[in-house]
């Protein structure tokens, strides 16, 4: 009794996987003029962000941390997306993946790879997973700089 | 290898309506075991039973319903003594949960019993509720706590326990059988160690009592915790048992109804134990509901379950250590375990593969178990765990190590 093997398309595409195996933007900054870090209580996900801002100009991010596929390719995509964008765009393209995540909206068209994750909000447990790396970035544009 | 055991797992699965399903279009594989138990329909109808039929509040009315929930309430007592092997029923407390019932002794015994300087004794293994409680009381009365090694077998360091229990210790606090490595602990000589130095023991019973021929007198402990839904009954009925003597020396954990013998404007006298420690209404359905699980369990004998569990546990573990990448944490050995089977699988992380598995109708844990103590100790950040129960069998196994194959081949083909 063989029965065929479930399929993940709706949770784990192959951009997911791809991000989680060869993640972009990873490791840190040589100068950053901002850094945060957020935890997952419940699963031990970790993500920090380190991100150099030149006025409103995100002009280099990176991300280190540890966890699972979600929470990690979520971060990958993260800094692939709004690198060399300016913070209005990345508060933008945040509303638009909370609103994706968390209010099961239609992805916005700008989300690009972001929208591959757009199966996890059928999962509640892993929705969080997503969101660690934003509520991270919410915290690094809102907090005073390194050093400040 | 077959597992075969006295236990008529098909019967038994039978009387688990909740199992009659299917989970993601596959037959639910339940493995949650450790969190929680199934029902069978016997728990099930006697709950509904006793709303249909013997209603009432307990112990103050005189009419006939009054009287028959009485009686069916207190003679769960007995059930629930007879199950650990205590001689008395009166030295029974109910309570919500093991959590309330370690909270019980942390409040009435430890505020009367640990002063400024004294020290507990507990584990690296402990399940949050089985610390938290200790560090509440240490930071009241100015207490220190300290901690016995695990080993890297998985086993707790006894010598590490012998060297922390001294003269200033009051009070060792241990689980007889962990929730994530699955170890039982040696409590009748861990017990010796604590008495020798004039402490008292408090034992975790709450993963033991579902799976363990037990019997409180030979483990020597004092005070004996656990849990009614992680033995086939309803959630929010806990159990304490206290050493003879010892609740009549307590001061109530709660005020309320029910634990009072005389009431005055100015002071009160107290019930006799149990009651005393039982404030207000308590959960009488589902207290009643419980004792139908202990007479399943005890129809099947509890040296039976344990007999079906080893060798269920053994089967998995052989099976498990076949993949690759993975790690058990936690002895091998099925005389040193219980059922509970953590493990990690090399660049695979616990959550993705808790989603995998579960497309395939299969219920695991990922996560830190409520043991980051634990964790730390394991140098990971959260494990996964399938922890077997009597209607778990082979198929179960089966079914679990297919759909761990998958996760392996989505997710560790880089790392494999």
């Amino acid at each position: 009794m063989t029965l065929p093997e479930p399929q993940f398309d709706d949770l784990y595409r192959e951009l997911i996987l791809d991000h989680y195996r060869r993640p972009r933007n990873r490791g840190s900054l040589a100068v950053a003029t901002r850094t945060a870090e957020g935890v997952n209580p419940v699963c031990g996900d970790e993500i920090k962000l380190d991100l150099l801002l030149n006025d409103d100009v995100i002009e280099d991010i990176a991300f280190s941390g540890q966890g699972c596929s979600i929470s990690q390719s979520s971060a990958s995509m993260l800094t692939d997306r709004i690198k060399g964008r300016t913070t209005a765009e990345a508060n933008q393209v945040m509303g638009e993946v909370r609103a994706m995540l968390m209010d099961g909206a239609e992805p916005s068209p700008d989300l690009g790879d972001l929208e591959s994750l757009e199966g996890v909000a059928r999962l509640p447990v892993r929705v969080k997973c997503a969101l660690l790396c934003w509520n991270v970035l919410q915290q690094g544009l809102t907090t005073p700089a390194n050093g400040a | 290898m077959t597992v075969s055991s006295k236990l008529d797992v098909a019967r038994i699965q039978r009387d688990f309506p909740i199992l009659d399903q299917e989970v993601n279009g596959r037959r639910l594989v339940y493995l949650d075991n450790a969190a929680t138990t199934q029902k069978p329909r016997q728990v099930i109808d006697a709950l509904v039973r006793y709303y249909e039929t013997s209603n009432a509040n307990i112990h103050r009315g005189i009419h006939t319903l009054a009287v028959r929930a009485t009686e069916q309430y207190e003679g769960v007592r007995g059930k629930v003594a007879a199950h650990i092997g205590a001689s008395n029923a009166a030295d029974i407390v109910f309570t919500r949960n093991t959590t309330e019932s370690i909270n019980l002794v942390a409040r009435a015994w430890g505020d009367a019993n640990i002063r400024a300087g004294d020290e507990i004794v507990l584990s690296v293994m402990e399940h949050h509720s089985n610390i938290v409680p200790w560090q509440m009381l240490a930071k009241r009365v100015g207490a220190n706590l300290k901690y016995a090694e695990v080993r890297d077998d998985g086993t707790l360091d006894l010598d590490s326990l012998r060297r922390l229990v001294t003269s200033k210790t009051k009070l060792v606090s241990i689980v007889h059988m962990s929730n994530v490595l699955g170890t039982v602990n040696p409590v009748a000589e861990i017990a010796r160690i604590a008495h020798a130095a004039g402490a008292l023991l408090l034992v975790d019973g709450a993963q033991s009592a579902p799976h363990l021929p037990l019997n409180v007198g030979a483990m020597g402990c004092d005070f004996f915790a656990f849990s009614a839904h992680k033995m086939l009954g309803p959630t929010g009925v806990g159990v304490l048992w206290a050493k003879p003597g010892l609740l009549e020396e307590m001061e109530p954990f709660l005020g309320g109804g029910e634990m009072i013998s005389v009431v005055k404007p100015d002071a009160s006298t107290w019930a006799d134990v149990p009651h005393k420690f039982e404030a207000g209404t308590p959960n009488i359905a589902d207290v009643i509901a419980f004792g139908a699980a202990l007479d399943y369990l005890s129809e099947l004998g509890m040296d039976t379950v344990r007999e079906h569990e080893k060798a269920i546990t053994a089967h998995a573990i052989e099976q498990l250590e076949r993949l690759p990448g993975i790690q058990i944490h936690g002895p091998h050995d099925v005389e040193l375990r219980g059922g509970a089977v953590s493990f990690t699988i090399a660049g695979v992380h616990p959550h993705d593969v808790s989603t995998v598995v579960d497309s395939y109708g299969v219920a695991i844990r990922a996560g830190h178990h409520c043991a980051q103590l634990l964790m730390r100790r394991l140098n990971v950040p959260a494990t996964n765990r399938a922890s077997f129960y009597i209607y778990n069998d082979e198929r179960d196994v089966e079914v679990l190590i297919e759909a761990l194959r998958h996760a392996i081949k989505v997710f560790a083909n880089d790392a494999a």
